[in-house]
């Protein structure tokens, strides 16, 4: 049953999803029946040992996708292959081989102390005890658990949440993990924590990861490749420098002068916005930020200054307007 | 990577669904109090229903041409039956919020059968009571009953193959809720309200209705039939005796078809992901 190490271990090929939705119209009776392509001309393969972030506005089909991957969605058009098997038909079998993590629907069990779920996990997934507590320890002492093992669950922060959950994913020693937002809801410490976590599992197990997410630092901290879907359909599958070349994607520098004064002006940036002594300075995300900053600071006297990172959504809007 | 064996036999299922439904009774006990008053409340709820027969008895020599203590037996042996039903069905009959809240698609990543995990999940013994109750009206009716081996083979079944039908009765018609989230009532008229016509002799029934009981919602298997040959009865409604030992087929054949109709609706979920 082990994956031929010479095929991908996912491997989508012309994927198609459509739903049947019903719809009322105005002016005639009963509903029309539509049929609405949720994802549509999807191809793509992740190798062992890969991490893909998988993005996309909302209802772009990310959710689908994940879905089909996993088995829990049959697909209407197209192949699917995980680990070598078809996801909706061997989805049982399969599941042995997948760890799912739903970022704001966890799997674990509300009323039940962290480690009962882990224990009925162990007995899902038939996990040697030997093994199980091996990945225990592990994986509680990475992610700073251990004093919540015996809180129940409805009791945890959303980080600590998360991290059982991924801990929870994770027992069974998945080849591939999925994970939907895994950084949503998270504060700064915790996302970090988690992205070194996710690092380290990726380097020493191999595990292939495929993250959905809206936070372009994800992406940043972990994936080498994106593959961006928009309408149901890959628009982009490559490296994130590339993403931002194509997209055309900026960063914005917001600079608090002590007086208000005119626009600024510097070069490699142009203002955007200006409101009282605040200012809005975009300049291209593959550029470096120091020399903006330092011919900022050295011009006018600033009281403050923040970076935003370019929105994930922005930089899709352009690459689909663009490719047309 | 760990590898075991991708195809899990009926025994293995069954003793997942023990392993599963072992912590959830361990979790439960974490509140002592609450469980006890829970199953203790239960039961008294419950044993109103056999109050209600007995005081109906006080004013009435039979019922239908049934002593009380034929009714008792009647009365218990269904009322176990459901009682064992309704304990392994755990959260069946909440698959609709499943649905709704995602966890279906939670417990579609797990390698256990869906009917398993869902029928597992949240395992209570809050039945208890009536299970005690039952078994006590069941135990006192026994009594009055003149055994034979053969009868008590009849008994035992009868008890297992009530506890399938309730079984397949709860699984098939909770399905429902796979195609309209909305069904709860029309199901429960069903489940519920055939468990409650097992709780009189059904000759105080037409004959249509004793038909709609044999063959389309086969509750008349569940205590009707085997407890007229316990009490060595011929049936009122003069039909074969070959029904009063066919309980045993009536369950299997309940229940096959409850889980035909949970693929279906499982399918229908992974075909149209609402």
């Amino acid at each position: 049953m082990a994956a031929d190490p010479s095929q991908p271990l996912i491997d989508v090929r012309d994927l198609e999803r459509t739903f049947d939705v019903r719809r009322r119209v105005e002016g005639r009776r009963g509903r029309l029946r539509e049929s609405v392509r949720a994802v549509h001309d999807l191809t793509f393969s992740v190798d062992a040992g890969e991490m893909v972030g998988y993005i996309g506005p909302n209802g772009a089909g990310k959710s689908t996708t994940i879905k089909m991957l996993t088995g829990i969605l049959v697909p209407t058009g197209g192949r699917v292959s995980v680990a070598g098997l078809d996801p909706s038909r061997d989805r049982v079998p399969l599941a042995r081989r997948i760890g799912v993590v739903f970022g704001q629907r966890s799997t674990l069990w509300w009323d039940l102390p962290l480690r009962d779920s882990f224990d009925l996990l162990q007995k899902m997934y038939r996990i040697a005890p030997a093994r199980y507590r091996e990945n225990l320890d592990r994986f509680v002492d990475l992610l700073d658990l251990g004093a919540q093992l015996d809180t129940p669950v409805r009791q945890l922060s959303l980080g600590q949440r998360m991290r059982g959950d991924i801990t929870a994913a994770l027992l069974h020693d998945p080849e591939v993990l999925y994970l939907d937002e895994p950084t949503i809801g998270l504060d700064v410490v915790s996302k970090g924590r988690l992205r070194e976590f996710l690092r380290a599992l990726n380097a020493e197990r191999g595990t292939t990861l495929l993250l959905t997410t809206h936070d372009l630092q994800d992406i940043e901290a972990l994936c080498d490749r994106v593959i961006v879907i928009d309408h149901g359909t890959s628009v982009y599958d490559g490296s994130l420098a590339g993403l931002h070349a194509e997209g055309g994607s900026s960063r914005t520098l917001v600079v608090d002068l002590v007086d208000e004064a005119p626009p600024i002006v510097v070069p490699g940036a142009s203002v955007r916005r200006v409101e009282g002594p605040r200012q809005w300075l975009s300049f291209p995300a593959d550029a470096s930020a120091a020399p903006v900053v330092a011919a900022v600071a050295a011009a006018y006297d600033v009281a403050d200054l923040s970076i935003q990172e370019p929105d994930i959504e922005d930089v899709i809007r352009e690459l689909y307007s663009r490719g047309g | 990577m760990a590898d075991a064996p991708s195809v899990a036999s009926p025994a293995q299922h069954l003793r997942t669904y023990g392993q599963i439904a072992w912590l959830w009774i361990r979790a439960a006990w974490q509140y002592p109090t609450s469980f006890v008053l829970l199953a203790v409340g239960n039961g008294l709820i419950t044993g109103l229903d056999f109050v209600g027969l007995w005081i109906m008895f006080a004013h009435l020599r039979d019922l239908a041409g049934f002593s009380l203590h034929e009714v008792a037996l009647l009365y218990g042996s269904a009322s176990l039956a459901l009682a064992l039903a309704d304990t392994a069905i755990g959260s069946v009959e909440r698959i609709g919020t499943y649905i709704r809240t995602g966890r279906l698609d939670q417990m579609m990543t797990k390698p256990v059968p869906l009917l398993v995990q869902v029928c597992a999940d949240q395992f209570t013994l809050r039945r208890l009571g009536r299970l005690t109750q039952a078994a006590v009206v069941f135990g006192w009716a026994c009594s009055f009953v003149d055994w034979t081996p053969l009868r008590v083979v009849v008994a035992v079944s009868m008890l297992l193959s009530g506890a399938l039908v309730f079984f397949g009765l709860f699984v098939g018609f909770s399905c429902i809720q796979f195609w309209t989230t909305d069904a709860t009532e029309f199901a429960n008229a069903f489940t519920y309200g055939g468990a409650t016509v097992t709780q009189y002799p059904l000759s105080i029934f037409p004959r249509e209705v004793l038909v709609g009981l044999t063959f389309v919602v086969p509750v008349a298997f569940v205590n009707w039939y085997p407890c007229l040959y316990l009490l060595g009865r011929t049936d009122p409604f003069g039909l074969p005796q070959a029904l009063q030992f066919a309980s045993p087929v009536a369950g299997a054949l309940t229940m096959g078809a409850a889980l035909l109709v949970w693929r279906t609706g499982v399918r229908h979920y992974t075909s149209t992901g609402s």
